[in-house]
């Protein structure tokens, strides 16, 4: 155990004394997060949103004055109707639209049941979506203050429409893209980085003719890398809530140990590149033309995949990004559970398994 | 009676059809300094690396330390160091951090490892520089470093592949000094040379033509034996009769 630790300090050691990886392991996730986000979230503030109450009554005052209060969005109030507003959107000067229905406080006094239309210039997802987000989230609370003064629940809809891109289909979740995009890179290519250099500068052999067991050698590189990943997965988390403001909605448990499988079938990958590449450059090529651009293409986060030809719907299946960048977007974006993610948890899982103990056992070959 | 440390008996390396190593038959005795000779591509590279359990043999038997070169490579990998051709230390990392890591690796106490840097960076002269890094240094004190970190856990025996290849005379006289050093510890040396005054500094030496070994003797035995006064003259008639060379 002593020699573990002995030698996976001197792993911290390459890290720290060289500049590159400094820059490519702590830099490259700040700059592809501002790079991807910024100017998305920018747009996002300063929206400009518009509020038709052709109800004018107590409910509706209500929740327009919390919207007002959040200075979130750019909210005027306009009497515009249907076809004003459609015009509005078609000129780009406005990204949403709240429409409250003429009885809006005697359906829901009458009923307990009332509903606001949302309409949003999907042609920008981000926005849309955001905008979604936060309409609801105001109503819900207004929703959750009427509830306490009456034991029979209120139940305020928002009726959605989507126009000019109603499925939201290029939806920029661009933080789960970024996140998939830095730990494979960081993951594939520091790894087979490391190990090619070793076998480079001849330091492997040194290591491999020690009774230092090759197993431990191969978790002696592995455990930096991750520890690494993991401090890249935090930064990027972090720099996702408090910079660009997108909440992490479901479990930050659940996301992290996915994550950190993912981070293990990463480091298996780099694993087996050490093993083809012979020189670090071919190691970098590889990781980056092999790993990188298929995590860009099939993941869904730069082209949605619905879109594409079938057969490469089909390989987009092999590349693990995917089923990574799914989860990554349902649990942090969509706040869902595991119980509906299981099923790309285990693929995830499954491949992670298979690819790890194929790495481990050409490492073994390789010492022969 | 010479206790034997290393014995190999038709050892065998091929790739592919090529006979790399072809059926070489030895003994090297403890304590002695045995030098390993041939032209380029001769084999010596990868008969030693089957001998330090780096490469898996295709045929015959060896011996190394006691243990089986088959079977029982964990244990010989405790009883050896190994210098190998490439220079490889860790250029960024200091020479006290170098000879922690190599001593945290063969399991050497920390105390112990403390102790015995502390000497050989005396030994050495390299006070100024041990908080340096490696990668910094000459060549010349790299290799003695090398030298030093590849015997820095007593092993039984140490394999040198061309230790002193690219460094001045005087550079490699001094290490000679320490390969006889370490030789009246009792540790055996195993070494490859190009360099033929090298091979009058050994005991015994083996010549290897086209992966097998044409001559073994003292230097003195061998020039005996091809009728000349110098190694070179020796090296040349047999190199002469050699297919596999690059030169
Ligand atoms: N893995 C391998 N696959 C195929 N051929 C190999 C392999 N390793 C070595 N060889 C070949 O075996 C022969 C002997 O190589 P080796 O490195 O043992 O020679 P050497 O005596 O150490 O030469 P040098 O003085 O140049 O170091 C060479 O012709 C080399 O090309
Ligand atoms: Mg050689």
């Amino acid at each position: 155990m002593k020699q573990f630790f002995v030698f996976v300090r001197k792993e911290f050691y390459h890290v720290f004394r060289d500049k590159r990886t400094l820059f490519i392991l702590f830099g490259m996730p700040v700059v592809q997060v501002l790079l991807f986000g910024f100017a998305l979230t920018n747009e996002v503030k300063d929206s400009p949103v518009i509020v038709v109450d052709n109800a004018k009554d107590e409910a509706s005052q209500a929740i327009i004055g919390k919207m007002y209060a959040s200075h979130y969005f750019d909210i005027e109030k306009a009497p515009l109707s249907h076809n004003e507003i459609l015009e509005n959107f078609r000129d780009g000067k406005i990204k949403a639209a709240i429409i409250f229905p003429a009885n809006f406080n005697a359906d829901l006094s009458h009923t307990n049941k009332a509903q606001i239309q949302v309409i949003t210039d999907a042609s920008d997802p981000n926005t849309a979506t955001t905008v979604l987000n936060y309409a609801t989230s105001v109503i819900k609370s207004y929703q959750e203050e009427l509830a306490q003064n009456t034991r029979i629940p209120y139940r305020i809809s928002t009726e959605v429409r989507n126009i000019f891109n109603p499925q939201l289909k290029s939806e920029h979740n661009f933080v789960p893209g970024v996140m998939a995009m830095v730990l494979m890179l960081i993951c594939v290519m520091m790894t087979a980085i490391s190990i090619v250099r070793e076998k480079e500068f001849g330091t492997m052999e040194i290591l491999l003719v020690s009774p230092f067991k090759p197993i431990l050698v191969v978790f002696a590189k592995l455990f930096p890398y991750l520890t690494l990943s993991m401090v890249n997965l935090v930064t990027i988390l972090l720099m996702s809530v408090f910079v660009l403001g997108l909440p992490i909605k479901g479990s930050i448990l659940l996301l992290v140990l996915l994550s950190m499988l993912f981070m293990v079938c990463c480091l298996s990958l780099g694993l087996l590149i050490s093993n083809i590449a012979k020189s670090q450059q071919v190691a970098m090529l590889i990781s980056l033309v092999g790993m990188l651009m298929p995590t860009m293409i099939f993941s869904g986060f730069m082209f949605p995949i619905e879109n594409m030809p079938t057969l490469l719907q089909v390989i987009s299946n092999i590349v693990p990004s995917k089923w990574y960048y799914t989860i990554v977007k349902f649990v942090m974006i969509k706040g869902l559970g595991f119980s509906s993610i299981w099923k790309e948890a285990l693929i995830l899982a499954g491949m992670t398994c298979v690819l790890f103990f194929v790495a481990l056992k050409k490492f073994k070959i390789r010492l022969e | 009676m010479k206790e034997i440390v290393i014995q190999t008996e038709k050892l065998s390396k091929i790739f592919g059809d090529f006979h790399a190593v072809d059926g070489i038959s030895f003994e090297v005795y403890k304590g002695e300094i045995f030098g390993f000779l041939g032209a380029n591509g001769a084999g010596k590279t990868t008969a030693m690396r089957m001998l330090c359990g780096l490469s898996h043999p295709t045929s015959g038997k060896a011996m190394v330390a006691g243990f089986d070169v088959f079977k029982q490579t964990e244990k010989i990998k405790k009883n050896i160091g190994y210098m190998s051709q490439k220079f490889s230390l860790y250029d960024d990392l200091t020479i006290l951090e170098n000879l922690e890591l190599f001593g945290g690796i063969y399991g050497m106490s920390r105390k112990e490892i403390r102790e015995k840097s502390q000497s050989l960076i005396e030994k050495l002269g390299l006070e100024n520089e041990s908080k340096k890094l490696v990668g910094s240094l000459p060549l010349g004190w790299k290799q003695k470093l090398a030298f030093s970190v590849s015997i820095f856990h007593e092993p039984k025996i140490v394999f040198l592949d061309e230790p002193t290849g690219g460094v001045d005379p005087v550079t490699r006289r001094q290490f000679w000094d320490l390969i006889y050093d370490a030789a009246h510890r009792g540790i055996t040396v195993f070494v490859t040379t190009h360099y033929m005054d090298e091979a009058e500094y050994c005991n015994r030496i083996s010549m290897m033509v086209d992966g097998r070994i044409e001559a073994l003797g003292s230097p003195s035995e061998l020039k005996a034996q091809f009728h000349t006064d110098n190694m070179d003259e020796v090296f040349y008639q047999l190199a002469r009769a050699a297919k596999r060379s690059d030169s």
